[in-house]
């Protein structure tokens, strides 16, 4: 899946890419199971086409767009992300997609379209990890309207200039990387404007643990430890220290404003 | 067969024997560590390894006596304190790797951590509460504080096995995840439960 260099500022990170073999074996996808060789092992059942993907809500024009439509929805680019985990790992990834802004501005949100909500399939025929309770399925999440329309979050069809591999959320997915990881939702079925901010599966599971923003904050710990510090993985060896995590996962320059005079601590 | 079984429990060759065995899964995991074979995130298997196998010994140390009783097989009683005391090692193996891979041997940082983390301070207390059984492993230990004593000491281990279980329950349930220490849970009540059971029947 080929891209062209993104010019979105903050969009090229320098930093050395993460091993394709790292980035597509370690992962976070309970649908498939929650340890991390799960998705791997297990989401050779994902059947990533026929795929569609509903647009709906509050907007002028809502719709039902097959995956061949979201492909020629927009020029494809390359963008190379930091990601962070909430569990304190990090990892740098060549994405392949385009803007969200483009999506969202075709469908034409009316002023009681404020927040975007995401839904993952959640089909157990094709995902084994659903028979586990450990989230209320379907996987929920959702973004500001404001967030949504910033050029950098990135709705994301390829990884290491290929097609998503399953594990990593075929056939489209979004990418968020001023957000801890699971703020960007995988093999989305349906993408829903609304007027009141919807509660997402990690904050209805542990509210005090994990909240709406989730946005990347060295200084803000998570209330079971702490987040100033991160590995990355395949580049920080077994006895180098933790390297420090950046404000925003260090995409502060372009999405600071964002939350221009909000408690953070708050608003975690 | 039980005579035979026996016999080979006796054979001078079972200590040593057992002793390599407890030995294989640190040598997986320095091997796994060299080769690049423990995945992407290699500390965190080696942390994960060895609270794993910390576990795995004391279940098994536990499993002894009810063993032995359950099969009158009195030779198994010369491997309890080999387990035991290898439980104690790989538990100061994890220790170690989590002070060391994880914090950055940043004794500030542990402590803080330890402060923060109910289940590093269960994992802790789990740790603290074995340095004295595996301090008192030794023959002139049990002379000199009296086998009787020395037992009543040695009952600690149940709550070892309790706290550690507990630090692997709360390390899982930031993910709701725990298929894992519940199959560990289970197998626990067994071993205690048989124990209380026996005693029920004795008075």
């Amino acid at each position: 899946l080929p891209g062209t260099r993104s010019a979105v500022a903050g969009a090229m990170v320098l930093d050395k890419p993460t091993s394709y073999a790292d980035a597509t074996s370690y992962n976070n996808f309970y649908e498939f199971g929650t340890d991390k060789s799960d998705p791997a092992e297990r989401a050779h059942t994902l059947k990533p086409r026929p795929w569609t993907v509903s647009v709906e809500g509050e907007c002028a024009k809502p719709g039902r767009y097959d995956l061949d439509a979201l492909l020629k929805l927009s020029a494809m680019e390359e963008r190379i992300y930091r990601l962070r985990c909430v569990e304190g790992w990090s990892m740098v990834i060549p994405w392949v997609g385009y803007s969200l802004s483009e999506l969202i501005k075709r469908a034409e949100p009316t002023g009681k379209g404020r927040f975007v909500e995401f839904t993952t399939l959640a089909d157990r025929a094709q995902m084994p990890g659903l028979r586990s309770p450990v989230l209320d399925w379907p996987y929920v999440e959702a973004l500001r309207m404001d967030e949504a329309m910033h050029p950098l979050a990135l709705l994301t069809f390829g990884m290491y200039g290929e097609v998503l591999p399953n594990q990593n959320g075929a056939p489209v997915r979004i990418v968020l990387p001023w957000k801890y990881g699971f703020k960007s939702a995988k093999s989305i079925v349906k993408i829903r404007f609304v007027e009141k901010q919807p509660r997402s599966s990690w904050e209805q599971s542990a509210p005090q643990e994990y909240g709406f923003y989730s946005n990347v904050n060295p200084n803000v710990p998570h209330p079971r430890w702490s987040q100033a510090t991160e590995r990355r993985i395949g580049e920080d060896g077994l006895f180098a220290k933790k390297r420090p995590t950046l404000m925003f996962n260090g995409y502060e320059p372009q999405v600071g404003q964002l939350y221009a005079g909000m408690d953070l601590k708050k608003f975690y | 067969m039980k005579r035979a079984i026996s016999a080979a429990l006796l054979h001078p060759v079972a200590k040593p024997l057992l002793f390599l065995l407890c030995l294989l899964p640190l040598g997986w995991l320095v091997y796994g560590a060299i080769a690049n074979q423990l995945g992407a995130n290699p500390a965190e298997a080696i942390i994960r390894g060895l609270g794993d196998w910390t576990l795995r010994g004391l279940w098994l140390t536990l499993a002894i006596t009810p063993l032995r009783e359950l099969t009158g097989l009195a030779a198994l009683a010369r491997f309890r304190r080999m387990l035991g005391v290898f439980s104690f090692f790989y538990a100061s193996l994890h220790l170690l790797a989590y002070g060391w891979l994880d914090q950055g041997l940043d004794l500030a940082e542990i402590a803080a951590d330890i402060a923060k983390r109910p289940f590093i301070l269960m994992g802790f207390l789990a740790w603290a509460l074995m340095l004295p059984l595996a301090a008192t492993s030794f023959n002139r230990a049990i002379k000199a504080l009296g086998a009787k004593r020395w037992q009543a000491l040695h009952k600690a281990v149940y709550a070892v096995a309790v706290i550690g279980l507990m630090h692997f329950i709360w390390m899982r349930a930031g993910k709701s995840n725990f298929a894992e220490p519940a199959v560990y849970g289970v197998i626990l009540a067994a071993l205690l439960g048989w124990r209380v059971y026996r005693r029920m029947r004795r008075k």
